[in-house]
């Protein structure tokens, strides 16, 4: 079930397209749905899909062609690492490393508490502060050097 | 909603830069609608709003500004205003394309974090000039800052009625909204961007029709840069020949270029068109802990990769880098040193190209993941001598046989690679290790 | 008109053909999976590359617009390289499993592979696997030989009218799935089968039971709705293992619904009649030909001869064959008996006699996508008329207004402009409206008769009847008014309703003011041919009802099951009962035939000769495509040697092209059926528009897959979403207003007949409606399909009372 607060955002979303084109906002939908859930169960896909009006089937394309939606529980932070070129260059390997074996989890994995789950991304149009990563889709982490990883996990617990 | 709080960036050499579209950063807060209107931002909307401008003047400033569209195509954005139709029976729609997911590249954020009233008065000059009653900045989703900052600074030029209904007394009206991606590179493609505007999957539009007469709703829909919408009101205030002056022939203006990977100090740097390429890597620190260079990617991983003997003698604009063997692309400069493997590189990219092809067309479907597995296999030590001729025979196969540009995207850095590092390919399948790092 | 030279050989093509269409008119095979003419442009399998000159790179001929002076080479170095590299991407991650692949010998890839791929594979990395996913009892999948051309998606999203696949996830992770767990629910889903290019989506029926190269393939045409569509029966061992469209673009295009796919699975039923059978008693026993026929004679005649010829009464499938038809009707009258009749669910005959022809629909099948506005009125089209639906979702896409008034709200699938949803009674009172509205738009009251007129004064009109009067009317709009483009069209539940004789005559009157073609839609396969010929009473006889209301003492049954087929299952079951002698022409042992005498095996559409007339008024002949199963015969036999044996004259028929021959009498059969077809009245009927205020009336639709005996014995169809246990349905407001919540159980009465079933809320039931849909098991104690009827809550306990009292008298 949709929040009445999540409900009050898509329809502010939905005030930026023509009356008959509800579908237009099923990417604010799905992406405000996500945030107030953690991730987007079916139940959730389907839900959005009757709000705007749309086949369920539609919905779901959208949440399985954009990958910043989760389809399964990604746990209370999720920590999305680049490993593109760029970050690549500036070892974001290390970076990879130091997450997983602090955090004892691989790619797409979430710890037994549920407070993390790692992610590979792909660019984020941030590499000017290679490596980065991004935690919860919202908040860019740049610069990055294990130090300040742990400094960034440690304000997260 | 209340204006982000946007602070000066640690930018402190601006020395040897031209500030066109970033022409806030030396101010204390620079996102702010009242730094900008104190640079004389939003004078000329009101001026050309209120004096009823003809939209042929407009369009022919940016024409002889040279300004070429600085996403990457570099198609010369005046001409792409002149086919938009004039008379329409309905609502016309303007696309800003700021899904910026090209790896190495990263100026529109800039563009927007630290000047977005620039950008919102470009958008609504060309809405003026076009007719398009509504449009759209498409923002990548993975710069969520940015994209709170932009609707921030959007609510700001309402209130101020620099866009909206009935702008500056006139019957002309502008209503111009964020929306956003949420992760697909394949949607910095304007007609997949489209697609995703419409709530759909970003999967690009065979084209004839184009957007200007199928765009966004099956509406006209004209689609720009975020740069080339910034460069905008700097043109018209400074006219188009000032514009066209700070570049060189064939390529007007600044522009700014985006360095990543192994410099010391990378980041964007907005300079004009023409910039010896080593005026620009030493503005950027040069290469870091004191390496040399190897290679440089100079618009990001869909133009040629160039060894450095090439890039050393290159200038920055679109003849230049053209004549050297690559192109200017978006200007996302991925440098490299003499540590890099090129392999290991290309196995990178080639990762990204298959974990962002569409899916749409069978040759880019199928095939980038083929070369992606491939390569895979000769970093895993099973490469086979076959492979090279076989994975430039695949990236041809897919170059030129899709929908989109994406298909030629992933098969330049095989090309480009394999080409000028040949050796270092036959190494690793000879010895099933790097000739770089041993590894 | 454009030149253009393809492959050296010059064409000359419309402004906006693309390179595909300009091929195949020349007969230039251009390769393609992804392409279809009926779908939209996807350009996404790239494999119809081509060469075109000036142009630096391959591009997709089913995309590519013509240009003047345009020169292509589809087999030119650079195509043929294009196409072989398409070729490989796409057999890279294919399983190339052809051998236990249903698809194999009519598959796409295969045979593009043949022709334009290479011998070898350079692929020796892991091939992708997709999970198959379960979309029901129709189509079964294979996921990972899905080559992602997305006819499949495109069909059902456009055709169909709703998108029920799509594909997700995205580059080689891309897969065609419908939403998590869900089937795939369209009455036209066969038709991705037919348009899948691999072997991804096969016939689940059909799976595994024949090689394509085995079956031998006859022309046939559908049997269910009035369409007439032609379909292709595939045949192994004289067994009958699947039926395909054949196209025929004015008719089904190249579609199919899936009732008119599916139901050939009932003709190989366990139920099927293999030899003749007499009751002795209360025991069937099995008999001979010469026999059995020699018993329904003799039966016959005696009660003919006791209680006068017409104690008879011969009840007729508008399924059977025009040449059935004939005969059976030639044999009554011939027995002086004038009690015959094909219209078993209909109720209101008042119309008989009036008619100037045969009612039909008025126009050709394939006009309707050019209309812009459309009436509908008592037609839940997609479950009446599958694939029509599909003509007049084109016309709406088209940009045609589409007005339903009905007492059903069910979605079509299409936008609906205007819509009015009331009782079945009340419709007749919202035509009145329309009628009103629209002569005062048109100012043309004064051509309407005097009881028109005097009626229309005393109708008050509403605002929304009086915006569907305005788009019918076209007001405001810039339609052509000469020649204008406006259908109305009659449905199963208006042609069932007590007062359809009231309906049509408005919507004819509706049809006279603003110009319109249309009439009805005819429910079955024969319904206007049965007409035609005149399966209906003589002016003394009595008509359907009549023979069940005021029981024979003898029935002759013509291919029905009375209780299921009949409008009024309650009256058909008591007549059958009470009757002396029932003979029934049957293809299946049935319980509904228990109350029978004799039953005659008689072959089924597939097994014998005959000629369907279409609602468009088509007649079209088709021939047996099997042997008759067991003893059976064909009907049109069957019923010559009865006639033969009841020594009635004039019935030497050789074969049903004499009979045929006989109907048509020397006339070319269309310039037969031109003559006759003909919608208008003679006289006007009374006409009663006041507004029922009081009681429920039933809407008993007669769901898709229980339309006719082949139909309902078809498993897979049965295993479909739409065989849904029977419910009463009714809308939130009655259900307040009778206290009612989900799931109570009510006893539902009808006349004297009543049946127990648990209730539902309905929003797309009309208030003042009862929605019991009929021809079932459940609701055979009801009555007629849209007559009055009442509910009341009922518990558990009285529940239990009930079943003990009537097993008590049972005993």
């Amino acid at each position: 079930m949709l929040s009445e607060e999540a409900i009050k955002k898509i329809d502010y979303e939905l005030t930026k397209y023509p009356d008959d084109k509800r579908q237009a906002a099923v990417m604010s939908a799905l992406r405000i749905a996500q945030s107030e859930n953690g991730w987007l169960s079916p139940e959730c896909i389907s839900d959005i899909a009757g709000y705007l009006g749309i086949p369920k089937i539609a919905a779901l394309e959208v949440a399985t062609f954009y990958n910043m939606y989760d389809l399964e529980p990604v746990g209370k932070h999720k920590i999305t690492v680049c490993t593109n070129i760029s970050c690549m260059l500036r070892d974001s390997d290390a970076i990879v490393d130091h997450l997983q074996e602090k955090l004892g989890i691989g790619f797409n994995e979430v710890t037994e508490d549920g407070k993390f789950c790692l992610k590979e991304g792909e660019c984020m149009g941030a590499c000017g502060g290679a490596p980065l990563m991004s935690v919860n889709n919202t908040k860019m982490h740049e610069f990055l050097t294990p130090e300040k990883v742990d400094a960034i996990l440690k304000e997260l617990k | 909603m209340a204006a982000a709080k946007v602070v000066n960036p640690v930018m402190t050499d601006l020395k040897g830069q031209t500030l066109v579209t970033l022409r806030t950063l030396k101010e204390k807060n620079p996102a702010s609608l009242a730094t900008y209107e104190n640079l004389g931002g939003y004078a000329e909307l009101k001026r050309i709003v209120t004096e009823k401008v003809k939209a042929i003047d407009i369009i022919n400033q940016v024409k002889v500004s040279g300004l070429r569209g600085r996403g990457g195509a570099g198609f010369p954005t005046g001409l792409k205003w002149s086919f938009m139709p004039r008379y329409f029976d309905g609502t016309k729609y303007l696309v800003c394309n700021s899904d910026e997911g090209e790896p190495g590249t990263f100026k529109d954020r800039d563009i927007i974090r630290y000047n977005p009233h620039q950008l919102i008065e470009g958008m609504a000059i060309a809405a003026y000039t076009l007719g398009a009653g509504v449009g759209y900045n498409y923002i990548h989703g993975e710069i969520w800052a940015e994209y709170e900052i932009f609707e921030a600074a959007l609510q700001e030029a309402r209130d101020a009625g620099y866009i909206g209904e009935n702008l500056f007394g006139t019957n002309f009206r502008f209503n111009l909204y964020a929306v956003h991606g949420y992760g697909a590179y394949i949607c910095g493609e304007e007609t997949a961007l489209i697609e995703s505007i419409e709530g759909k999957k970003g999967q690009p539009r065979f084209k004839p029709p184009f957007p200007a007469s199928y765009g966004v709703f099956g509406k006209p829909t004209n689609v720009n840069n975020t740069e080339s919408f910034a460069s905008i009101p700097w043109i018209l205030q400074h006219g188009g020949q000032a514009f066209a002056n700070l570049g060189v022939a064939g390529s007007g203006g600044s522009k700014l270029f985006s360095v990543s990977g192994h410099v010391e100090k990378p980041g964007n740097y907005e300079v004009n068109m023409g910039m010896p390429f080593t005026e620009l890597l030493a503005m950027a620190g040069g290469i870091w802990k004191g390496r040399n260079l190897k290679a440089v990617i100079p618009g990001g991983p869909s133009t040629a990769v160039m060894p450095a003997a090439a890039i050393l003698e290159a200038t920055m604009d679109y003849n230049g880098l053209g004549k050297a063997g690559s192109s200017l692309g978006a200007g996302s400069m991925i440098v490299m040193d003499e540590t890099t493997c090129m392999v290991k590189a290309l196995k990178r990219l080639s990762y990204f190209f298959y974990e962002e092809s569409c899916g749409q067309c069978t040759p880019c479907r199928e095939g980038t993941g083929w070369v992606y597995r491939v390569i895979k296999r000769i970093t895993d030590g099973e490469g086979k001598m076959e492979d090279l001729d076989l994975l430039t025979d695949i990236s041809n196969n897919i170059s030129g046989r899709t929908i989109c540009a994406l298909g030629d995207a992933a098969a330049t850095p095989v090309l480009s690679f394999i080409k000028h590092f040949r050796p270092e390919f036959e190494y690793y399948i000879q010895y099933g290790k790097s000739m770089i790092d041993g590894k | 008109m454009l030149k253009i030279e393809i492959d050296g050989k010059p064409v000359e093509v419309d402004h906006g053909t693309t390179i595909i269409d300009a091929a195949d008119k020349l007969g230039v095979t251009i390769p393609r999976f992804c392409y279809h003419k009926k779908l939209s442009v996807a350009a996404n399998c790239r494999m119809c590359l081509v060469e075109v000159e000036k142009f630096g790179k391959p591009l997709p001929a089913c995309a590519t617009p013509v240009a003047e002076g345009m020169k292509i080479f589809t087999r030119s170095k650079a195509a043929v390289e294009a196409q072989q590299s398409v070729m490989e991407f796409l057999l890279i991650n294919h399983p190339l499993d052809c051998p236990i692949c249903d698809q194999g010998g009519e598959c796409d890839l295969q045979d593009i592979a043949v022709a334009y791929g290479t011998s070898g594979s350079r692929y020796t990395e892991q091939k992708r696997v997709v999970f198959n996913k379960n979309i029901g009892p129709l189509i079964s999948t294979d996921m990972t030989r899905c080559i992602q051309c997305t006819r499949c998606v495109r069909f059902l999203k456009e055709v169909g009218g709703m998108q029920e696949l799509g594909m997700v996830g995205r580059g080689e992770h891309a897969e065609i799935t419908a939403y998590v767990d869900q089937s795939v629910n369209s009455e036209l889903s066969g038709n991705i089968i037919d348009l899948c290019p691999v072997g991804a989506l096969t016939n689940k029926p059909f799976r595994y039971s024949a090689r394509s190269w085995e079956l031998v393939r006859r022309p046939s045409i559908a049997p269910h709705d009035s369409l007439g569509s032609h379909i292709e029966v595939h045949v192994k061992n004289d067994k009958v293992m699947r039926v395909l469209p054949r196209e025929k673009e004015s008719i089904n295009e190249c579609w199919l619904s899936d009732r008119d796919r599916y139901s050939y699975e009932g003709l190989n039923s366990p139920d099927r009649l293999k030899v003749p059978m007499i009751k002795h008693g209360d025991e069937w026993q099995e008999t001979d030909w010469k026999t059995a026929l020699e018993f329904a004679a003799s039966q016959i005649k005696d009660i003919t001869n006791e209680h006068g010829s017409d104690a008879l009464g011969a009840l007729v499938s508008p399924n059977s064959t025009m040449e059935e038809g004939y005969l059976i009707k030639e044999l009554v009258h011939g027995l002086g008996c004038g009690n015959v009749d094909y219209r078993l669910r209909q109720t209101d005959f008042r119309l008989d006699g009036k008619r100037v022809g045969t009612p039909w629909m008025g126009c050709n099948i394939d006009e309707l996508e050019n209309l812009d506005r459309i009436l509908v009125i008592g037609s839940n089209l997609r479950n009446e008329h599958p694939l029509l639906a599909q003509r007049f979702r084109k016309a709406v896409a088209n940009g045609a207004e589409l007005s339903i008034i009905s007492p059903l709200d069910n979605n079509p699938l299409m936008d609906i402009a205007h819509k009015i949803i009331c009782t079945p009674n009340d419709i007749v009172n919202v035509l009145a409206q329309i009628l009103k509205s629209m002569s005062q738009l048109q100012r043309l009251s004064l051509c309407l008769p005097t009881s028109l007129s005097e009626l229309l004064e005393q109708i008050r009109v509403r605002p929304n009847t009086e915006a569907m009067a305005e788009s019918l009317a076209g007001l405001g709009k810039s339609f052509n008014l000469i020649a204008p483009r406006v259908g109305i069209f009659l449905g199963n539940m208006a042609l069932s309703a007590p007062r359809f004789t009231e309906m049509y005559s408005l919507a004819e009157a509706i049809g006279g003011v603003s110009g319109a073609k249309g009439g009805i839609l005819p429910a079955a396969a024969n319904s206007t041919g049965m007409h035609l010929v005149g399966v209906m009473p003589t002016a003394t006889g009595m008509h359907a009802r009549a023979m069940l209301e005021v029981p024979r003492k003898a029935y002759l049954l013509l291919n029905i099951e009375p209780e299921l087929d009949c409008q009024h299952a309650a009256l058909a079951s008591a007549a059958m009962k009470q009757a002396e002698c029932v003979v029934a022409l049957t293809a299946y042992k049935s319980k509904a035939l228990d109350n029978a005498n004799v039953l005659l095996p008689i072959a089924p559409f597939t097994e014998t000769s005959g000629t369907f007339m279409s609602m468009e008024g088509r007649i079209q002949s088709f021939k047996a495509v099997v042997k008759p199963f067991g003893e059976c015969r064909p009907a049109w036999k069957v019923l010559r040697v009865l006639a033969n044996t009841l020594g009635l004259h004039g019935f030497d028929f050789e074969s049903s092209e004499d009979v045929k021959n006989k109907i048509f009498n020397g006339e070319k059969p269309s310039d037969f059926a031109r003559s006759r077809l003909n919608n208008n009245m003679k006289e006007l009927v009374d006409i009663e528009a006041k507004i029922k205020s009081h009681g429920l009336q039933r809407v008993g639709e007669v769901p898709q897959y229980e339309a006719d005996p082949i139909v309902r014995r078809s498993e897979p169809l049965r295993k479909t979403k739409y065989n849904i246990k029977r419910l009463v349905r009714l809308h939130p407001d009655e259900m307040r207003a009778y206290s009612l919540v989900e799931g109570d159980l009510v006893l539902v009465k009808q006349d004297q007949g009543s049946t127990i079933l648990p209730v539902r809320p309905d929003i797309h039931v009309a208030p003042g409606c009862v929605r019991v849909a009929a021809a079932h098991e459940d609701t055979l104690g009801l009555g007629d399909l849209m007559g009055d009827i009442s509910i009341e809550k009922i518990t558990a306990e009285q529940v239990a009372a009930i079943k003990a009292k009537e097993t008590e008298a049972q005993n």
